[in-house]
């Protein structure tokens, strides 16, 4: 058993020690490039979660957007240093996440249903913030106060902390990931996502497995939120809130594997890396290329590999001794 | 009262034809489908570019260049059946809602990629009537008087032809309407290019009053699920009163509020009523 357990973790430690040399051998551009894949593979990660056990929320969306713009908010009109901002943030994300969660789960609102009440709250959550545009300024955007390197308002011109700190965040993020997968709670959540009255009729309280899932999930995802609002020192309500974001986040877990750990980075990795190469490779003429071929792959993926990018090799490894 | 109120009033109702013959083809398709074409309103999106690109481009006529754009996304309908809805009907519903929404995404960059992200306009002014103090636009008196006949037509073809009643047929009982020889495929076919038209109806409408470029789906797609959903998916008469419910809470919220929040009242307003009546507005 023992054995078993160092033979797991011994390549997790060897991939742990190569990402955290990266910033000592790359260019900044590959590294802004690694911070993105690292912080949105966690924000995808968090939606997992719940995608995984068939909760498939929309409402992503509002819970990064309270995350990435409650923090700024706190430092720019009130001086609040991020350390404090972020818990906030996040807490008020955990809030909402019990408003909405708490009806749907005792109503037994589910599938098509639930993905559209969600889809429902980060429209909400999209256009409260273009209407505060006073404080938010709106479509435009706003941008925390800037005081150059300091830990107390977590600003990092520098890339490489910024680096380190998705690391950790992300490596946070995984662990999260197996204690839910490992935990009790797992086999409760698969047996709701099988069957809901089953589930409920040998004992299982469906209210509070689907509760405790859905606020971890959407606090991780709030917190990501705020790391990237800190790192980009830009928000914006299209980029960080409402219905796009919402299916960027679905799409990205999906296409790269949500049934397991590596997988939504996976689709980080390719919702990330591909438009980059897409626009390097075909230049700035062709504005609107890169999303579309991104967007055709997005169908084709859904269509083909249900189980994403991660699913396919883990597929293909478990297949490839039986051959022999 | 007030007459700036009433006048929101009237706008409001006017926007609901509209939204209810959106509400209409989505509500079509679940029905008998059985799936949500998240994509819908950028398949509207494409009949507005074909109308702007027929009429206000070539200069055909705007009648004919509406009835071609009404074909033409009825032809996307049947394209997006065969092409992505087909290869997945028999897989878990949420994978139809993505495969559509990647769609989603896949037309609005296609369309940034062949025609920019210009707001495009048809240069076709029709005047304001005005009544008493009241002005009221003849596009959206057009758009009302449309829909309403777009939905009555529906209506007729679903309870009055075979074709018709097989698919209402079909929304109720799959496997034996497949015993008694109806064609499912066809079935399935048909009803996707008839969403489709009613998606080129609407385009039709809606290009008079807006402007069209690639993301203005985004700007009615949102309203019009919750619509469906409030009614109850798949009951086109609970979409139909639901559409006139939301617009009426826009158009009141953007006259005391804003038009922002006039939505974000919409919506919770959307998401309070999933609470109390889960089944939709007129359910029993």
């Amino acid at each position: 058993m023992m054995h078993e357990a160092n033979r797991r973790i011994a390549p997790l430690i060897l991939a742990a020690f190569g990402l955290a040399v990266v910033p000592f051998v790359t260019s900044d551009y590959v590294l802004h490039i690694a911070i993105q894949i690292l912080l949105w593979g966690f924000v995808y990660t968090a939606w997992s979660l719940m995608g995984k056990f068939g909760l498939v929320s929309l409402g992503h969306g509002a819970f990064l957007g309270i995350g990435a713009y409650v923090s700024p908010l706190l430092w720019n009109y009130a001086g609040l240093t991020p350390w404090l901002g972020i818990p906030i943030g996040v807490l008020m994300a955990v809030l909402l996440a019990l408003i909405i969660g708490y009806p749907c789960f005792r109503l037994r609102v589910i599938g098509h249903y639930f993905a559209l009440v969600t889809l429902a709250l980060s429209q909400v959550a999209l256009l409260t913030i273009v209407a505060a545009r006073d404080i938010t300024g709106g479509s435009l955007g706003m941008t925390p106060r800037a005081v150059g390197h300091s830990w107390y308002a977590l600003q990092f011109p520098e890339k490489p902390y910024f680096y380190a700190i998705a690391l950790v965040v992300w490596v946070f993020g995984i662990g999260v990931w197996h204690f839910v997968d490992l935990g009790t709670g797992r086999a409760a959540l698969d047996a709701i996502a099988e069957d809901e009255g089953a589930a409920a009729a040998i004992g299982i309280n469906v209210m509070r497995e689907k509760l405790r899932v859905t606020v971890a999930s959407a606090a991780l995802t709030a917190f990501g939120g705020a790391l990237l609002s800190q790192y980009f020192m830009y928000v914006n309500p299209d980029t960080l809130s409402g219905i796009g974001v919402s299916l960027q986040i679905v799409f990205a877990a999906i296409a790269g594997g949500m049934y397991s750990a590596f997988g939504p980075t996976a689709g980080g990795l390719f919702t990330i890396a591909l438009p980059e190469i897409l626009r390097i490779s075909m230049g700035t003429n062709f504005v609107g290329a890169a999303n579309t071929i991104y967007g055709a792959l997005l169908v084709i993926f859904i269509i083909f590999m249900p189980r994403g990018i991660i699913g396919l090799v883990e597929r293909r490894l478990a297949a490839a001794p039986a051959r022999i | 009262m007030d007459i700036f109120l009433l006048e929101a009033i009237i706008n409001g109702i006017l926007l609901g034809g509209v939204l209810a013959l959106l509400a209409l083809g989505l509500n079509l398709i679940f029905g008998v489908i059985d799936v949500v074409w998240i994509c819908y309103a950028e398949l509207v999106m494409c009949g507005m570019y074909m109308i702007f690109w027929l009429h206000g481009f070539f200069g055909w006529p705007i009648l004919i260049a509406s009835f071609a754009a009404i074909l033409g996304v009825a032809g996307l309908g049947v394209l997006l059946h065969l092409l992505v809805i087909s290869p997945i009907l028999g897989s878990a519903p949420i994978n139809q809602l993505l495969a559509t929404g990647g769609m989603l995404f896949f037309l609005q960059s296609l369309a940034t990629l062949l025609f920019g992200t210009d707001f495009r306009n048809i240069g076709l002014r029709l005047p304001i009537i005005e009544f008493g103090d009241i002005f009221i636009s003849y596009s959206r008196l057009l758009a009302f008087g449309a829909a309403l006949i777009g939905a009555v037509a529906l209506y007729l073809f679903l309870s009055r032809t075979y074709l018709g009643i097989a698919m209402r047929a079909i929304a109720q009982d799959r496997e034996v309407m497949g015993l008694m020889g109806v064609d499912q495929r066809r079935i399935y076919l048909i009803t996707s290019a008839v969403g489709g038209a009613l998606a080129g109806l609407a385009a039709c409408l809606l290009v008079l009053q807006y402007d069209v470029h690639p993301f203005i789906g985004l700007s009615f797609g949102p309203i019009t699920f919750m619509i469906c959903v409030l009614g109850g998916l798949g009951n086109m008469i609970g979409g139909f009163v639901a559409a006139f419910v939301m617009s009426q809470i826009i158009a009141i919220g953007g006259y005391y509020f804003s038009i922002e929040i006039s939505y974000v009242l919409a919506f919770v307003f959307f998401i309070v009523l999933m609470f109390i009546r889960p089944q939709g507005l007129l359910a029993r």
